[in-house]
């Protein structure tokens, strides 16, 4: 019994039987499907819940939402946002000062949760970048200028995403 | 009336010419080489491969060597620097100067010598010295770890290889290239590849050790000992040592081609032979090697040792026993 399974291992090994199969796996996926994506021309899909980069969002008549209560500063686990605000001549509390340093955000999406007025929000927009140091410190102007691009794709996402909150 | 000293010197430059004939096409078939690698290795793993440079990627060898050549050369600080730049062109040479015997078709042949067998097996052994020396120059572990490996890989396995190849001049009766493809004619089954079948299978491993190629490429064990012997290269002096592996890729299944399946010769007798049907065989030969790198793991050192040793070189023995011996008997002219 053992020496003709002896036998039998020597013509599997002899024959290159494994390596074959093996050879054969891979043959066949040489004439397989390919599933990569071609990414600048071809996207993965993107829920709408997708968080990416932040925006400051405005109201419809062009004023800032935000109204510096600071929630987002508290409950960002990186610490990566900052707030100063003051009164303003009307009386309302608006932010002077509104950072994020996005090499510290985590994208975790408490600020967003966390946003009374829904001002900010993060995007789908993963595919922003730096090119010199600092590039990726975000402030309010810039922060407001995404919002302000972007406004129409994050209203759809937010509606989209309603029925579920 | 020509002096002769012009004669030699006319003479000097023709084959000069004739040498840049077959490296600078063999530089490029190098340099695709690579490329057609990526493609098919990208295939076989469910990817489509470098596409981007030009039209379907073409572009992207020359757009690697570009970058190779603008990099920096960087030198360890207490390597011995004289054999540090000396190995890549110990690898090298031996690497295109093995294709001066090779011939394309019955008459373009650079050096038709009649030991045209025994020099290639001469010039790939001393590729070895590269590798070491590359190793040992550059003062540094992994590197010197990658030297004796690759070392004894090329040394145990030259061995069975070269058994292979008594198996052939066996059949040929002659030691030179254009006599072993002659000795062939007569269609597909007239090739040395029927009678020496297991011989051209463990030339064909061998080759793929001698060429340190995956799965066995230990020398380089990128997983183990990082790159192995030419951890310490950077720009031209790394792509030298690419250049030389790749060109001795070429080489080995240029070989096979001319010694198992035929050289040249049609396959089948309505078709006439020609140059063209040697690049057939050889890139069929390439594609085994990179289909191999596609599919299997790494040998582990003392396995290849196993192999080499234990496997191979008795096989070889036997089988060139065997065919002594059936060459003795009315069924020689199976064996020519």
């Amino acid at each position: 019994m053992n020496i003709k399974k002896q036998i039998i291992s020597l013509i599997k090994g002899l024959s290159l039987y494994e390596l074959l199969i093996g050879l054969s796996l891979t043959g066949r996926y040489f004439f397989s499907r390919k599933i990569t994506i071609q990414y600048p021309e071809e996207k993965t899909p993107q829920s709408a819940r997708f968080r990416g980069l932040h925006a400051l969002r405005r109201y419809p008549n062009g004023e800032e939402r935000c109204i510096a209560c600071k929630l987002c500063e508290a409950v960002c686990p990186a610490m990566a946002i900052t707030i100063e605000s003051e009164m303003r001549e009307d009386n309302t509390r608006r932010t002077t000062r509104y950072d994020i340093d996005l090499t510290k955000c985590i994208f975790c999406g408490f600020c967003e949760e966390s946003c009374p007025v829904d001002s900010i929000v993060e995007t789908r927009i993963l595919d922003y970048h730096g090119e010199e140091r600092g590039d990726l410190l975000y402030n309010k102007e810039m922060l407001l200028k995404v919002g302000d691009k972007y406004e129409k794709m994050i209203q759809a996402d937010r509606a989209e995403e309603a029925k579920y909150r | 009336m020509t002096t002769p000293w012009l004669d030699i010197i006319a003479e000097s430059f023709w084959i000069l010419l004739k040498i840049l004939l077959i490296v600078i096409p063999l530089m490029i078939s190098v340099a695709y080489l690579t490329f057609f690698e990526r493609k098919v290795i990208g295939y076989m793993q469910g990817r489509i491969g470098p596409n981007r440079v030009g039209f379907h990627g073409l572009l992207q060898p020359i757009a690697d060597a570009l970058k190779l050549m603008f990099k920096e050369i960087i030198t360890p600080n207490k390597s011995n620097k004289t054999l540090f730049f000396i190995a890549p062109i110990l690898t090298i040479a031996p690497a295109f100067a093995a294709w001066a015997v090779i011939p394309f078709n019955a008459e373009l042949v650079l050096a038709d010598i009649n030991a045209g067998l025994l020099y290639v097996l001469a010039m790939t052994s001393i590729a070895v010295y590269g590798v070491i020396i590359a190793g040992w120059a550059s003062n540094s572990k992994y590197a010197f770890l990658g030297s004796l490996r690759s070392a004894a890989q090329i040394v145990s396995y030259e061995i069975a290889m070269g058994f292979t190849l008594v198996g052939v001049l066996m059949c040929a009766n002659s030691l030179n290239l254009g006599d072993i493809v002659n000795g062939q004619q007569g269609g597909l089954l007239q090739w040395y590849i029927w009678p020496l079948f297991p011989l051209f299978i463990i030339y064909f491993i061998s080759a793929v050790a001698e060429t340190n190629r995956a799965p066995f490429d230990v020398a380089e064990g990128e997983s183990e000992i990082v790159a192995g012997f030419h951890v310490e290269y950077s720009g031209m002096a790394f792509a030298v040592f690419f250049l030389a592996e790749y060109a001795n890729m070429i080489l080995v299944s240029m070989l096979a081609a001319l010694m198992f399946l035929g050289g040249w010769l049609s396959p089948v007798s309505f078709i006439p032979d020609g140059i063209l049907w040697l690049f057939l065989k050889v890139g069929f030969c390439l594609f085994f090697f990179l289909w191999f790198r596609a599919t299997f793991p790494r040998y582990r050192y003392d396995q290849i040792m196993r192999l080499g040793w234990k496997v191979f070189i008795p096989i070889t023995l036997i089988w060139i026993i065997f065919i002594g011996l059936m060459m003795q008997t009315p069924l020689k002219d199976m064996f020519h």
